[in-house]
Order: structure tokens, then C-alpha cells, then sequence
């Protein structure tokens, strides 16, 4: 027995097969999108790993540039500036990024709150550029009268300048980690006889240490990575290791940046296996600090 | 116990300890100064950076900015074609950008699978992680002879009869099109982000009501999603175009440092954030130091116009939001 032809048929027509298409085309042309920018990643992390591995050996880090015109050497010097410039930027950084979102989150009226609030996202998006100009006009064009802060580019100028980027980051960051810390903890706390500065440090600060570590990471991993803020404040640098805070030292970015454009191509190869240190670095670091922020906020989670 | 044996709160003020008067006074002291000093950090690089570009502004005045000359050694400096270039580059990579983004917010809130959204949200995130440095010097060895070997010829073949997109009659690798497509890859992560944020928050009634209504998946993003959080998408390209302005390491490494300006986009070209990162070796003399300077100015206007401008969308949005 056959069934009955559908009076309607239920295949689109017309209208409906126009908006079936253009739907259908729509969400193609997002795909694309996806996997282009998903594409744009894997492509240059491969070409980073497939230049950069081959320079990659143990003189790589532990010795210094080769003598004009000649193979091998390393990039020991700009490694060890790299850390002395994130070291000062952190020390700088940190403990007035936190105190300053201490203050918005613990202390501050809603109205001033929202202005420090306000002006940091406008520190945050002045450029990296422009942060280093003032940097460099702020104490490497003008000798100002404290030790090593004077005439001239030293790794404190150039931590200065980094520094300035991460304080909005690390202060945002411990802002929000702090609005998560629950009321009743610190109505706990208070309930006992304790005195709201006891509070802050011993109750919500405690709670809060895993959101702070993890925005001072992902803010380490930005600051290791940024050329513009040391170009006018800490570029020109000999080509020896230097601990010396006062003395101008070279950094990987720098390294990367200058010999980008130099048409050697020992030099060029140098610039891809930094490349790689650095963007591994980066990734690992902002991998890890969201790993651990994920896994603290689901015990948080089920804590509760 | 009676009620009256009670201390009033101003009594019991007076029972606390010494170190807890202080603590409390001291700590919300010193935390202030640190909010403070932040604050004064943003005022101090604009009161600093116009401080240092006043010899320069005091020679060029403003026909600097519609002068069009680089000319270290006679001391002759206008920045006309770097503000052109500037406004070129980051505008054209905020127009490749912004659809790019609408449409992987759409993808990573709507389309892909859960087990999918995750994974691909991280890594377009790890993009805005790579250092720009890395990003160029990529730029200067892949996207560059990619660039003038496939895209330009393919491009100007179809659209070379537009003077912006002619044919030069070499083929160059340093160009202001390399340089627009450097600036895409790197703020399409940030606006990206931000919208599928805003598309994840649109309330679930609304998409219901609207799939509901017979709509498809692309009709609701279209007359649904997409101006419900309108003020949101707005502000994060404004947030993209900021970071685009103000990039000038990835962009000197591949623009090619030139002005004056060409017609096409397969020319060199240059920015203002460029020109600075490019000059820090070769600047001698106060005039052109205090040059770059008024450079760094001009870019800190039009960085601090977007941003206040995209944070003022925003709050007018949540406002919005909050109102019903």
C-alpha cells in the first residue's frame, strides 16, 4: 500500500532554500575564520621550531657572541639581561600592582574604586612604545641625582619601563581574584575580633595567592616578551654577561629585533632560536598560570 | 546578661589594640599611595612625553603634523605620511579583523562542539601571547616572500585597476600590506575573544525565542546576537584598532621604513609607533629626539581618544544591560 503524497512538500524552496544556504554559508565562513586563526598559530610556531632547533645548542646559552665574522656562539649575555630586566620589572611591579587592588577591592569608596580602576585600563593601553619614550625621557635623557639613574640606558631604566606594563595587569588581575574572595570570610574573620588590616593580610590575601601568582605570570610572560619599552631605555649593551643593574644590558627581544634585520644569517639563526626560547617561554608559562588558575577555581568551586 | 552592660561602639573603639589602630590607618595609607601613584603614572607619561616633543612643537608648531619630510641631517621633520600610514595600516587590519572576529565568536559560541570550544578558544588566546618581536621576524621571513610571490600578484590581478591595490613595477617584500596582515593576526585574538564573551552572554530566552521563531542559526546571530551586545562588539574592535596603532616593533620589522608614502599598499611605507622603534639607534641630535617625541604625543592622543572612547561605549552598554 503506498502512502499518500505529502500535499506540502517537505523539501525547502525557494525563500527557505536561500535562508538554508546563506545559513549554511555563514557557518562555513566561521569555520574558515576558526581555523585560520587556529592555522596562523600552528604556522608560526612551526616555522619558529623549524628554524630556531637547528641553532639550538648548548653554546646557545652559555656563550657569548662570536667575534665579527665568524660561526658558533651564543646568546648568554641577552638571556641573562632578559632575567635581570623581568627580575626588576617583577619586584617593581608586583608589590604596587597588588597593594594598588588592595586598596580598589578593600579599602577605596565605589567612586574612587572606579576611577583607579579606569585610569589603569588607560595605562594599559597607552603603547609599549610610547611607555618607553617616557621612560627614556624620564631618567636616561636627564640625569636624575640617585645612583645608577643617570646619563644614560641601564637594565633599572629598562625594568622601570617594563614594569609600567605589567603594573596594570598584575593590579587588574589580583582586582578580580580579590572580588572572589567570599564575604563571609572575611565576616568570619571580623567576627572573631580581628582588625580589618589583620583581614586583608592574613585572611583575603592567603585566599586570593594562587589568582595573584597566576596574573603575575601571565604578566612575566608579556614583560619577557616586549621589544619597545627597552629600546630607548636599555638597547645599546656590550656583548658580555653583565649583572650589573646600572649597566645597560642586551635582552633575547632585543637580540631578536636587531638581528631580524641583519642580513647574516648566523645572526638570523640566532633570531629564530630565541625566537623559540621565547615564544615556549610564553606559551608554557601562560599555559601553566591557566592550567592552575582553572584547577584553584574548581576546588574553590567545590569547596563551596 | 543586660543590655546595658553593652559597650557602645564608640566605647569599644577605644578597647582596641595600639598596633591594630595603626595597622588598620597605615595599611589603607599605604595602599592608597600605591593606587595613587598608578594613577599618577598615567599623567606623568602624558605631562612627561608633551614636555619632551615641546622643542620640536616650538619649531614646527603644528605644520608638523601636515609637513611630509625625514631629513635627520638639515634637521627638517613632518609627520604627515606617518599619521597617513598609521591611520592605513591599523584601520585596514581592524577591517579584516572585526568580520574575522564576529565570525569566530559566532563559531566558538554557537558551532563548534563543547569538546571543540575550549581547545580552539586557548589557542586563538595563545596567539595574543606570541611577543610581536616573534611576530615579525616571522613577518620578515614568511609572510613577507609569501606575500610578494602569491598574494600581492593574485590580489592585484583581480583589483589592480584600484590604484591602492596596483601592481609595483618591482616586486617588493617590505610593504604596507604585509604590514596590515602582521596587525591582523595580532589583534584578532583580542577582539575575538571579547566577542564570543559577549555571544556567550546573550541571555538564552533570546536565542530560544528567536530559533523559535523559525530563524536559523545565522539569522539569529544576524538579528539576534549580534545587536543585542552591538556596544560590546563596537568597543572591542576599538580596543583592536588601539593595540594596532600603537604596535611599532612587528610593523618596523616588515613595513620597510619609507616615506614618502606610495599609492599602492605594495609599497613600503611607515607609522608613527614604527618610525620611533626604528630611529633609536640613529638619533643624535635634541631636535630630532625631541621629533621622535612629538611622534610618541601625537600616537599617546590617538591611542588615549580610542580607548577612553571604547570604554565609554562599553559602560553606555552595560548600562543598557543593566537597565533592561
Amino acid at each position: 500500500m503506498d502512502a499518500p503524497a505529502p500535499a506540502i512538500s517537505l523539501k525547502a524552496t525557494g525563500r527557505s532554500r536561500r535562508r538554508l544556504f546563506s545559513n549554511r554559508l555563514a557557518e562555513l565562513g566561521a569555520t574558515i575564520a576558526a581555523a585560520l586563526a587556529v592555522g596562523a598559530l600552528v604556522i608560526l610556531i612551526w616555522s619558529v621550531a623549524a628554524r630556531g632547533l637547528d641553532a639550538l645548542n648548548w653554546d646557545f646559552f652559555t656563550k657569548g657572541p662570536a667575534v665579527f665574522g665568524q660561526a658558533g656562539g651564543g646568546v648568554a649575555p641577552a638571556l641573562v639581561g632578559s632575567l635581570l630586566l623581568v627580575a626588576i620589572a617583577t619586584a617593581i611591579a608586583l608589590p604596587f600592582g597588588v597593594m594598588a587592588a588592595i586598596y580598589v577591592s578593600e579599602f577605596a569608596p565605589n567612586r574612587l574604586a572606579e576611577q583607579v580602576r579606569l585610569w589603569l585600563d588607560v595605562l594599559n593601553g597607552f603603547p609599549s612604545i610610547v611607555i618607553g619614550i617616557f621612560v627614556f625621557a624620564l631618567c636616561v635623557k636627564v640625569s636624575v641625582p640617585v645612583v645608577g639613574w643617570g646619563h644614560h640606558q641601564s637594565a633599572f631604566a629598562g625594568g622601570l619601563a617594563l614594569a609600567i606594563i605589567m603594573l596594570p595587569l598584575v593590579a587588574r588581575a589580583t582586582m578580580e581574584v580579590l572580588l572572589l574572595v567570599p564575604n563571609h570570610l572575611r565576616e568570619a574573620s571580623y567576627a572573631l575580633g580581628v582588625s580589618k588590616w589583620q583581614t586583608v593580610l592574613r585572611v583575603v590575601l592567603p585566599t586570593s595567592f594562587g589568582g595573584i601568582l597566576t596574573g603575575t605570570t601571565l604578566a612575566i610572560a608579556r614583560a619577557a616578551g616586549e621589544t619597545a619599552p627597552l629600546l630607548f631605555t636599555c638597547a645599546i649593551a656590550g656583548q658580555v654577561t653583565d649583572w650589573n643593574p646600572t649597566h645597560s644590558v642586551n635582552s633575547i627581544p632585543l637580540m631578536i629585533f636587531q638581528n631580524s634585520e641583519s642580513p647574516d644569517p648566523g645572526l638570523q639563526s640566532q633570531a629564530w632560536a630565541g625566537a623559540f626560547v621565547l615564544i615556549m617561554f610564553v606559551l608554557i608559562t601562560s599555559l601553566t598560570a591557566r592550567f592552575l588558575l582553572d584547577r584553584s577555581q574548581k576546588k574553590q568551586g567545590l569547596a563551596r | 546578661m543586660e543590655a546595658a552592660s553593652v559597650p557602645a561602639p564608640a566605647a569599644l573603639g577605644h578597647t582596641r589594640r595600639l598596633t591594630d589602630r595603626i595597622g588598620d590607618v597605615a595599611l589603607h595609607v599605604i595602599t592608597a599611595l600605591a593606587a595613587l601613584l598608578a594613577v599618577v603614572t598615567v599623567f606623568a607619561i602624558i605631562w612627561r612625553v608633551f614636555q619632551g616633543a615641546w622643542p620640536a612643537f616650538k619649531v614646527f608648531h603644528l605644520s608638523f603634523l601636515s609637513d611630509n619630510v625625514w631629513n635627520a641631517p638639515q634637521s627638517q621633520f613632518g609627520a604627515r605620511d606617518l599619521i597617513i600610514g598609521t591611520i592605513v595600516t591599523s584601520f585596514g587590519a581592524v577591517l579584516l579583523a572585526a568580520p574575522l572576529s564576529i565570525a569566530i565568536g559566532f563559531f566558538l559560541s554557537e558551532l563548534a562542539p563543547p569538546a571543540v570550544r575550549g581547545p580552539v578558544g586557548t589557542l586563538i588566546e595563545m596567539l595574543a601571547a606570541v611577543p610581536s618581536v616573534v611576530i615579525g621576524l616571522w613577518g620578515i621571513f614568511v609572510l613577507a616572500p609569501f606575500d610578494a610571490q602569491h598574494a600581492q600578484p593574485f590580489l592585484s590581478s583581480f583589483l589592480g585597476w584600484i590604484p591602492i591595490f596596483s601592481d609595483g613595477q618591482d616586486k617588493v617584500e617590505s610593504t604596507v600590506f604585509t604590514a596590515i596582515v602582521v596587525l591582523t593576526i595580532m589583534i584578532i585574538p583580542i577582539t575575538s575573544s571579547i566577542c564570543r564573551e559577549l555571544f556567550v552572554g546573550v541571555p538564552n530566552e533570546l536565542e530560544e525565542a528567536s530559533i523559535g521563531l523559525g530563524a536559523t542559526r545565522w539569522e539569529m546571530v544576524r538579528t539576534v546576537i549580534v545587536p543585542t551586545v552591538r556596544g560590546g562588539v563596537v568597543a572591542a574592535v576599538i580596543l583592536g584598532l588601539g593595540r594596532a596603532l600603537g604596535e611599532a616593533i612587528a610593523v618596523s620589522q616588515v613595513i620597510g621604513n619609507f616615506i614618502p608614502l606610495k599609492t599602492s599598499i605594495f609599497q613600503p611605507g611607515d607609522t608613527l609607533a614604527s618610525r620611533v622603534a626604528g630611529q633609536y639607534q640613529g638619533a643624535v641630535t635634541n631636535l630630532q629626539i625631541s621629533a621622535l617625541i612629538y611622534l610618541a604625543a601625537i600616537l599617546l592622543v590617538i591611542t588615549f581618544i580610542a580607548n577612553v572612547g571604547a570604554q565609554r561605549i562599553v559602560k553606555r552598554f552595560e548600562f543598557q544591560k543593566a537597565g533592561g
